[in-house]
């Protein structure tokens, strides 16, 4: 058996965009896929004339829950276990991964179906229960694609938005069978044919399982309700076939009413698949005799999560409720993929919150890691969609101040410094500036070292012969007091013409 | 009133016709500008790429040069947003007790060139001629952080002899971000073409914008790319007359 796909050994996040931009065919996929969930966004939250007041109201129910998020989690396990679930508490993946196994082999199975769920794919939980001989089964139809093409996700809605139809048609009549029912034959590239490839394969799984993975979108502090949206209904048959159901939820997940909760259905689907309203909405509490499972249990996770909290700026990224609107409208991830972030949490959301998890306060991260917030323009997009108003921008910079102080960057600080000393200070600045025009001739468009990061793509700016700040005290002022005796003379200044130095010219340049 | 000109590093030290575009443009609508030569830079390179904590001479710098002025203008985008956001943030933080006050009381005077003239002179049509075919870009910064609106295709419309036309997929970032464009030079290359590309297929002959460090890049790119498209900030645009 080859080993499981891996984010592990990434490269750092410029390598792995090199050869993402370069493919052609991903480059296509991803700007069509993207587009299109961005468009159908935008017109459903267009429709809506409070989605302001909306998107201020799912931010301010988020804050306020993570401010008393102890209080919530008690009182949450309080009211799953009165309705007859069992909460258990993992500080990090490992623990939660041992103790969803232990509980798998309680029940004597080797094989459990699984609710699309972003939670275990950060805590590795197929890979863990592998170890332990046992097989988890992916039942989303994207999942389904990734587990099939031996292949990691790289959307966090869309998992397999990188594969178009065709890709997919192949790997489905490549591997189904070794998995179960095989693909039909003659099987087409058809949505329609695909989809019901694939349904067939599934029927039989749901229909033999006896235990069920899941994540959950929401946790109701008040009744122990868990939520689970989703568009296929391969959730609603993991949530109410098996007999034993574990959740694995992180502790953000908590909100504390059902008149909170109302807020978020109308929030999540409309800002990820860019749906009125959401499909699939299964809730359940504990267990109820005669329905469903009889067996529930509920791993509350941490795994970083309480660090995140006790950052008064990076906390925000707790608010996410993982619709990936972010990654629709991101003009870096559309043109790099998921896969270019090495995590399961791609794009904007990613950049600010799996660095988080690894600890980048700590300064002690990967080289991976710390590219991670750099992976971005700073052009806003991302928060002007975020239905939770996360500042993206402002936390991404955030960390970045977290990776300088970490000690990476040596040269970088090194240019910085003596940035500094040249702009703390107009005089420097215009010394530095008459040296750049009297040399200017011998500059050139291209430049060697660091500098070709920008110029192998594009052409240098011309320096001019004047500053503009020259140009200013000459014309348009009194005349400057003479330049101290100690002021540096350009090298290049004797290979100048004087006529040069003097010039006068309304547009210089 | 007097008008101070936050000019920044970047169009002083590269750009001097834009200043002097500037310059001339608030004079013809009856402004006396100044220029404060204690000014230098707004922080923003050092801010977003993690040295902010390192910026507090600059803050200050700002707050001082400019204290004196009824408003202060400036050609950038994106540094007039760093002022306005992220000088209080700055400020709080600061060792100087007192900087907060003084960054306070220069922030709400902060305009953007098409603020200024739009907003406070009331003007749109700026008496400008430029015979050619336009297409603006909305910078990320000064769309989304300033919310310019539709204040710079305002004053464009009133241009004589400007044909200006859309640009497909104007609200998608061109790529510069600063340092991000030397971080991850692939991914903004891929960007920037993108942006040309598009600018381009209008059939335009210049693609004009309110900060010059996009311009940079995407003029980079088009000079590269042998377009024969050329790059023209906004300023240069409504400077430019007739006579």
């Amino acid at each position: 058996m080859t080993p499981p796909p891996t984010f592990l050994g990434m490269p750092p996040f410029p390598e792995a965009a090199r050869s993402a931009v370069s493919n052609p065919q991903l480059r296509h996929n991803l700007r069509k896929a993207t587009h299109t969930i961005r468009d159908k966004r935008a017109h459903v939250v267009g429709e809506l004339s409070d989605w302001a007041e909306l998107r201020a109201a799912g931010a301010a129910i988020k804050d306020r829950t993570l401010r008393r998020l102890d209080e919530y989690l008690v009182a949450a396990e309080a009211a799953v276990t009165a309705a007859g679930g069992t909460v258990h508490w993992a500080a990090d993946a490992a623990e939660a991964n041992r103790i969803v196994a232990d509980l798998v082999r309680a029940t004597g199975e080797t094989e459990v179906v699984k609710v699309k769920s972003m939670v275990t794919q950060e805590i590795g939980l197929n890979e863990a229960l592998a170890a332990e001989g046992i097989r988890a089964y992916e039942t989303d139809l994207a999942e389904l694609i990734v587990q099939l093409g031996d292949d990691l996700p790289s959307h966090i809605l869309v998992p397999a938005i990188h594969r178009n139809r065709a890709e997919i048609r192949e790997i489905f009549v490549r591997e189904m069978a070794e998995w179960g029912v095989p693909a039909p034959p003659g099987l087409t590239d058809e949505p329609a044919a695909l989809a019901e490839a694939a349904r067939r394969h599934l029927r039989e799984r749901f229909l033999s399982a006896k235990v069920a993975v899941s994540g959950a979108n929401f946790l109701v502090a008040e009744t122990g309700t868990l939520v689970v949206v989703e568009s296929e209904g391969n959730g609603r048959m993991c949530l109410t076939l098996p007999e034993t159901l574990i959740s694995v939820v992180g502790i953000e997940k908590v909100v504390p009413t059902w008149a909170d909760l109302e807020v978020f259905l109308q929030l999540l689907p409309r800002s990820s698949t860019g749906e009125r309203m959401n499909p699939y909405t299964s809730t359940w509490t504990g267990v109820t005799p005669g329905d469903g499972p009889r067996d529930f249990h509920l791993v509350l996770l941490d795994n970083g999560r309480t660090d995140v909290l006790a950052d008064t700026t990076g906390r925000q990224a707790l608010r996410c409720i993982r619709c990936s609107a972010c990654l629709n409208v991101c003009p870096v991830y559309e043109r790099t993929g998921g896969h270019a972030y090495g995590s399961v949490y791609p794009g904007p959301i990613g950049a600010i919150l799996v660095p988080q998890l690894r600890g980048v306060a700590s300064g002690k991260v990967d080289p991976q890691t710390a590219s991670l917030p750099y992976a971005s323009s700073l052009c806003g997009a991302c928060y002007e969609v975020c239905p939770v108003a996360i500042d993206i921008p402002e936390v991404l910079v955030h960390l970045r101040e977290q990776v300088v102080e970490g000690g990476g960057h040596r040269a970088e600080r090194a240019a910085m410094r003596a940035a500094e000393w040249v702009l703390d200070d107009a005089k420097r600045l215009r010394t530095v500036q008459r040296v750049a025009a009297r040399s200017r001739r011998l500059l050139p468009r291209r430049a060697p070292g660091p500098g070709a990061a920008w110029s192998d793509s594009r052409a240098l700016p011309e320096v001019p012969a004047r500053s503009f700040r020259d140009w200013w005290v000459r014309e348009r002022s009194a005349p400057p007091p003479q330049p101290p005796a100690a002021s540096p003379q350009p090298p290049a200044a004797s290979a100048q013409p004087p006529a040069e130095q003097n010039r006068i010219e309304e547009d210089d340049r | 009133m007097r008008v101070g000109l936050f000019i920044t590093c970047v169009n002083d030290t590269l750009y001097p016709r834009t200043g002097q575009a500037v310059v001339r443009l608030l004079e013809r609508l009856g402004c006396t500008v100044d220029f404060p030569t204690a000014q230098t830079c707004c922080g923003q390179m050092h801010w977003n790429t993690g040295y902010g904590k390192r910026i507090e001479p600059m803050v200050a710098g700002f707050a001082d040069t400019f204290a004196g002025y009824d408003a202060v203008v400036t050609p950038s985008g994106s540094c007039g947003a760093m002022i306005r956001d992220n000088h209080p943030r700055a400020a709080a933080r600061a060792a100087d007790p007192g900087l907060s006050a003084r960054v306070a009381a220069v922030v709400p005077k902060v305009y953007d060139l098409t603020e200024f003239i739009v907003d406070v002179l009331g003007v749109t049509d700026v008496g400008a001629y430029f015979p050619h075919r336009v297409v603006y870009h909305p910078t990320c910064h000064s769309r989304r952080l300033l919310g310019l609106g539709d204040r710079p295709t305002a004053l464009l419309r009133e241009v004589r002899g400007l044909e200006l036309v859309d640009l497909p997929g104007e609200e998608e970032c061109c790529g510069f971000g600063g340092t991000f464009a030397v971080k991850n030079p692939d991914v903004s290359t891929a960007m920037g073409a993108d942006k040309v590309r598009h600018a381009a297929g209008t059939g335009a002959e210049v693609l004009c914008a309110a900060d010059n460090s996009c311009l940079m890049h995407i003029g980079g790119l088009m000079d590269r790319q042998r377009t024969g498209m050329r790059v023209v900030h906004l300023a240069e645009i409504l400077a430019s007359t007739a006579g």
